[in-house]
């Protein structure tokens, strides 16, 4: 019986939303007050859901210390407490919360068995989210 | 097609333990939560159902009767309720949040279904506010 588990994980973390592709003025009236020169920061959610059968042993979907290890290795150990606009990651993409929220699905997704991850959420703020879903 | 949600929590004590297992693995494999004694959550009960809004009253379901279908097939079994012993379908079978967001679907359907209209969608279980399960139904 297919079942899913979820968990949710905060970081907190620096960025500007700024590309070179556009002039000064451009991302000015593109990203508004995200653009600020010295970027700004927020206290992401990370919502991770993973799916599968419920071993019939354990009752359990997912070995809960190995998807916290993922997360943590892949996710919370690179970013919490760091400016993506440095990471290689976004080198020449602008850190918006999709590109953020692909990326960590991608990152989680090769760190957990295949077909594992079903669901990355990340809360921005309590007011903005964005998901990204396998297969999509 | 809407999908409409409400929230409900119970509190409730339980432990991990499979009975086919050593003491010894039960305690590697179960950790804190394998302790025979017990420990408690305070449940949240998230249910979504779907359905298009009804052409007079404007409602998908009337909220009021969710609430009461939750409370009396879901929340008189569990709330203050110790899981292992006070819930039939954890008598042999670990009372993981998985298996519980699984039972309360089994719970609840019947009675949404039997009222016509809306179709139950999509369960959460939160054990914590970081720590959730969630079934869809699916085999």
């Amino acid at each position: 019986m297919k079942a899913y588990f979820g968990r949710r994980y905060m970081m907190s973390v620096s960025h500007r939303l700024h590309t070179t592709a556009l002039t000064g003025e451009q991302n000015r009236a593109a990203y508004g007050k995200c653009n600020n020169e010295h970027g700004h920061g927020h206290n992401y959610f990370v919502e991770v859901l993973v799916g599968g059968a419920v071993d019939g042993e354990t009752g359990m979907v997912v070995d809960l210390v190995a998807l916290d290890e993922a997360v943590r290795s892949q996710v919370l150990e690179r970013f919490d407490h760091a400016n993506l606009n440095l990471d290689p990651l976004f080198a020449d993409r602008v850190p918006t919360t999709e590109n953020l929220c692909r990326t960590i699905f991608t990152l989680v997704k090769d760190a957990l068995p295949a077909g594992e991850l079903e669901q990355v959420r990340v809360e921005e703020t309590e007011n903005n989210s964005f998901e990204c879903r396998a297969g999509g | 097609m809407i999908f409409l949600t409400r929230r409900a929590t119970f509190s409730a004590s339980h432990y991990y333990w499979n009975e086919a297992w050593t003491p010894e693995k039960n305690q590697q494999v179960f950790g804190r939560c394998a302790n025979r004694n017990g420990h408690g959550h305070n449940y949240t009960l998230e249910v979504t159902v779907a359905g298009e809004p009804d052409p007079v009253t404007g409602f998908v379901v009337d909220l009021k009767w969710l609430k009461d279908v939750m409370e009396r097939e879901v929340l008189a079994a569990y709330d203050h309720k110790h899981l292992n012993l006070d819930a039939p379908e954890f008598a042999h079978a670990n009372p993981t949040t998985e298996n519980i967001v699984i039972a309360a679907w089994k719970r609840l359907e019947p009675a949404v279904t039997a009222a016509g209209g809306a179709r139950l969608s999509r369960i959460r279980v939160y054990e914590t506010p970081e720590i959730f399960a969630e079934y869809r139904g699916e085999a």
